[in-house]
């Protein structure tokens, strides 16, 4: 079935956005030395994900409208792969998924990761790429490299994370995986307040560009 | 009216419940009767314009925080699963070959009717187009501390049974003070009652509409009582709800 049908509009998920949690080497590495602690107890054996709701989708060249008390956001570079009928990737495209910063992995994270507006979406996806395994994401803040995100540093690469994704729930077509977000050298994310803009690019699939902005008090 | 979504006659077909049958409403079979045993039981849930928000709540119940010897939560406790996981009345779950301990979970289910956000508990309940009984499968060998309770556990095909009907709202009249059951093969193994909410509706609606905008057709899965036990390939799992209806699902073996 050809899902990328949807090439001449600006394009919208069809099915569930799921993300992944700490599948860069980088943040797992950086976490490792307290993965046996309370309240984690021991590091995750399979990939930890979530929910990315749709509310949060947010169409290209669309704000990212601050609200309800929220002054500063992580930004999340990641590839989200738009699935086939046939449990493959058919697709892909750049997603900037926003966070409210929080420290803690121990709950679900609804009100940091599920806010209006909080996925900023793609305006076409690219047919799916072997070659993604190896990709690079710059983020640019106002214009300036903050951070190169490097593929070829996921935990689990993108076909072992279907793979071990699949072997509990089966993506459906149209549902996106997003491989993970990377952290900086610190274990934070870049962050964006409002008036910033933030775009994230990659060689062979369209870039994301949004401006962060702040709404009136409710 | 007790609304239900079917596959009958090489379709789907809606239908409300009708004297002891199912009375189909739209298209070429409209006010035809058929039996429930004739029909294969679907979500009862309309179609969406984009993915489903299904919110579920753990720990929601005094009694069941104490079961998992966990504090009662201070602010809902709640994730998220995909519209996948959900199947019909008398549907098959399936559990792993390796697993020693899956249980059932019945809870009520609200969905929206109207687009929610910034609703004050007040005006919560003008927001609720109707209810419907959900068994929330969890596997507890799968659980890890990482945005527990994780994906594994919650998110897996077939272990989210929900109906079989979709009550209208202004059926309920008192949503918080419905009695629920879970029989394993005829034994009644949990009861309790929708009182006993840490966080009930109306507090859930106006938690989540701060920071989110529901839509129409999104469904909050409202947690579940004490009262949890393991059920084994052949278990035939009734979870009901006063006045909402009786949710059939038997549990067979998944081979790997």
């Amino acid at each position: 079935m050809p899902l990328i049908r949807t090439l001449q509009h600006p394009w919208q998920p069809q099915g569930t956005v799921y993300g992944t949690l700490l599948n860069f080497q980088r943040e797992w590495d950086l976490w490792a030395p307290r993965m046996h602690d309370d309240p984690h107890k021991a590091p995750p054996q399979q990939p930890v994900l979530y929910v990315k709701s749709a509310n949060t989708f947010n169409a290209a060249g669309h704000d990212l409208v601050l609200l309800d008390g929220v002054t500063e956001v992580d930004v999340g570079a990641s590839l989200g792969l738009v699935m086939g009928d046939d449990g493959q990737a058919q697709a892909g495209a750049l997603l900037l998924d926003w966070s409210v910063p929080h420290a803690s992995y121990f709950r679900p994270p609804i009100k940091f990761r599920c806010r209006d507006g909080y996925l900023g979406l793609s305006q076409v996806l690219t047919p799916f790429q072997a070659a993604w395994d190896r990709l690079e994401i710059e983020v640019l803040l106002n214009g300036a490299v903050v951070q190169r995100v490097a593929l070829s540093t996921l935990k689990r690469s993108i076909p072992q994370l279907l793979s071990d994704v699949s072997d509990f729930m089966t993506l459906q077509a149209g549902d996106v995986l997003m491989v993970g977000t990377d952290c900086l050298e610190t274990g934070l994310r870049p962050r964006a307040r409002a008036g910033d803009t933030v775009e994230i690019r990659a060689a062979g699939l369209a870039s994301v560009v949004q401006k962060v902005t702040t709404g009136s008090p409710a | 009216m007790k609304h239900a979504r079917i596959a009958w006659s090489g379709a789907v077909q809606q239908a409300v419940e009708f004297d002891g049958q199912l009375r189909i409403t739209q298209g070429p079979h409209k006010g035809h009767l058929v039996s429930w045993d004739d029909v294969v039981w679907l979500p009862p849930l309309p179609p969406v314009p984009q993915a489903r928000t299904v919110i579920a709540l753990g720990l929601n119940y005094a009694d069941h925080a104490k079961e998992l010897e966990f504090k009662a939560p201070q602010e809902p406790l709640a994730f998220m699963k995909g519209e996948a996981a959900f199947i019909g009345h008398k549907a098959l779950t399936k559990r792993p070959a390796d697993v020693k301990y899956m249980h059932y979970e019945c809870e009520l289910a609200v969905v929206m009717g109207r687009t929610a956000r910034h609703v004050q508990k007040a005006d919560a309940y003008d927001y609720v187009g109707g209810y419907t009984v959900a068994n929330d499968y969890a596997i507890r060998d799968y659980l890890e501390n990482w945005y527990r309770p994780n994906l594994r556990v919650k998110n897996r095909d077939t272990c989210t049974p929900i109906g079989p009907w979709l009550v209208d709202a202004a059926d309920v009249p008192h949503p918080m003070a419905l009695k629920l059951q879970t029989t394993v093969n005829g034994k009644v193994t949990q009861s309790g009652s929708t009182a006993d909410m840490i966080f009930d509706v109306p507090t859930l609606i106006e938690y989540f509409s701060s920071f989110m905008t529901l839509q129409p057709g999104d469904v909050i899965l409202t947690g579940t009582p004490d009262g949890i036990v393991d059920c084994q390939p052949g278990d035939v799992i009734v979870t009901e709800i006063e006045g909402i209806g009786a949710l059939t699902n038997t549990i067979v073996k998944a081979h790997p």
